[in-house]
């Protein structure tokens, strides 16, 4: 491991004034923020990430979970998965965010991993992983290895001839439908990222994954006020029955009346190269009566670009049938 | 058993108490971190070493540590705890679950630095061989371990769940103990404890 320098900042203003001499924010940072540390010591450990300069923000005040005047959720950005998790206004307003923590990682995980470090979660290809291989992520133009390689657990959505790696999240999946907003203290003031926003698509430069400039802190995340009625649920497929990333995962939150979808949000995990909102599988289920060939025709819309690789094309079928499921599940929820 | 024999554990105790070194940085680093040279007040005297506290099963130590020291590593190799395991060292086997604060963390996947003047509880806090924490009891009643690599992660990470919301059923607690990796395949009897000791609490 890179050695590095450790520093405790005093207040949020002091941690970004710091941040903001990196020369990057994406793959490659030279000063970092680190929280529960779960994935950001693991890839220093391989020499993914050579930080000289660590920034410790656990002691910094961002670790509540309020309410917001507009009747939604502000949620700190070092609170822990698990206490997120876990929370009764989560659990009862937003219970596909504490269904998804919960089917991620481990329960130890879980306890160091924040809501920050969980948005920021790098990619588990483990050709990125590995220094000894090429890779456009870590260094730009020397190819990727996965296209032609083993990549039964990368992207089939957003992927580019650069990179196909996935998003593992599953934190984010939920927030993408419950449509999270995220609120970055910067270097030149304070600005709010919605969810869908802040993460980019990995096009020609898979070396940037988010929208973050040096010093940029992600201080807290705001959930809308809860959908009234909403049916919520989170539905993950993958080899093992625990403690393992997605093939396939899906959120839904979901409201019907009268037998017939009055809205939908629905996002994909385990596929894309970010989490995935399809707006035209949403629009095409809203009006529609809640039923089984409905939800069929409405996973079909969302996967339409979907494209294989070598070893992953069962996935178009397994999301498609993932999704299905989570919105009859959705019905009984 | 002969009364002369020099165990491993003999020779790391005595490394670890002459000041041997077990962690070094490289030369070319050294003058790049270090706000001080000083000679390390408990510990071993590193270049670039940091001061830190730790209350580790109720004691606080004083040590200095290289930044890259894992709280793993520290409580094994700078304070010669060696009860808490490296299986993996990624946080995929859970053999290096210890407590901070309470809660149940994989020690590998932290830095000893993030938790100066914090809680640490190890398997050597839990219980004494004549003073058995009721899971510790519970194990070996049940037979919850084979080899014992694991077992330590296990008896902390299940220590810690009585305290976090469970499900009643072995389902649940599958679920929740499915950070802890058991390659002997003890899983059965490590249910079996735990349920063991929620029922009679």
């Amino acid at each position: 491991m890179q050695t590095f320098e450790f520093i405790r900042p005093a207040d949020p203003a002091a941690a970004v004034a710091t941040a903001a001499q990196a020369k990057t924010a994406q793959q490659g940072a030279d000063v970092r923020f680190v929280a529960g540390g779960t994935t950001l010591l693991d890839l220093m450990k391989l020499n993914v990430e050579t930080p000289t300069r660590l920034i410790d923000v656990n002691r910094l005040p961002l670790d509540k979970v309020e309410a917001t005047p507009d009747g939604g959720l502000k949620i700190g950005a070092t609170v822990r998965n698990s206490d997120l998790a876990h929370h009764p206004t989560v659990q009862r307003d937003y219970s596909v965010l504490s269904q998804a923590i919960l089917n991620g990682a481990s329960a130890q995980l879980r306890n160091m991993a924040t809501t920050a470090g969980n948005l920021l979660q790098r990619t588990r290809c483990m050709y990125f992983r590995d220094t000894a291989m090429p890779c456009n992520k870590r260094e730009p133009g020397t190819g990727c290895p996965a296209i032609t390689g083993s990549n039964r657990m990368l992207a089939i959505l957003g992927a580019s001839e650069h990179c196909i790696a996935t998003n593992p999240s599953d934190m984010c999946v939920a927030m993408a439908a419950l449509e999270a907003t995220i609120h970055v203290q910067g270097a030149k003031g304070s600005r709010a990222i919605p969810m869908g926003d802040f993460h980019v698509l990995p096009g020609s430069t898979p070396n940037r994954e988010t929208v973050l400039q040096p010093g940029d802190l992600i201080t807290h995340v705001t959930l809308p006020p809860p959908i009234a009625g909403s049916k919520q649920i989170y539905l993950k497929l993958r080899d093992r029955a625990s403690y393992e990333f997605a093939l396939a995962s899906a959120a839904v939150v979901i409201t019907v009346a009268s037998g017939s979808v009055t809205k939908a949000r629905f996002a994909l995990g385990g596929v894309g190269t970010k989490p995935w909102r399809s707006p035209e599988a949403e629009a095409a289920l809203v009006g529609e009566p809640a039923n089984a060939a409905n939800f069929r025709k409405s996973a079909e819309a969302a996967m339409r670009h979907a494209k294989a690789q070598s070893e992953n094309g069962f996935k178009i079928e397994l999301a498609k049938r993932c999704l299905t499921h989570a919105l009859q599940m959705a019905m009984t929820a | 058993m002969s009364s002369s024999k020099w165990t491993r554990r003999d020779f790391l105790e005595t490394s670890l108490k002459t000041g041997a070194v077990v962690a070094a940085v490289p030369a070319a680093l050294q003058g790049q971190n270090s706000k001080e040279d000083a000679v390390a007040t408990a510990g071993p005297n590193i270049a670039g070493a940091v001061p830190i506290t730790l209350r580790i099963n109720g004691t606080d130590r004083q040590l200095r540590v290289d930044p890259r020291t894992t709280l793993l590593d520290c409580l094994r190799e700078t304070v010669a705890l060696t009860g808490t395991k490296k299986g993996c060292d990624h946080g995929q086997c859970g053999a290096c679950t210890v407590h901070v604060n309470g809660r149940r963390v994989n020690s590998c996947l932290s830095l000893a630095l993030m938790h100066d003047r914090e809680e640490i509880t190890t398997i050597e806090g839990l219980g004494a061989p004549d003073a058995l924490h009721p899971m510790q009891a519970a194990f070996v009643a049940r037979d919850g371990y084979q080899c014992g690599y694991c077992t330590s992660g296990q008896i902390m990470s299940a220590v810690a769940l009585l305290r976090e919301p469970c499900g009643p059923d072995d389902a649940a607690v599958k679920e929740l103990m499915s950070g802890n990796i058991c390659r002997c395949g003890a899983y059965a009897n490590i249910v079996a404890a735990i349920q063991q000791v929620r029922k009679s609490a």
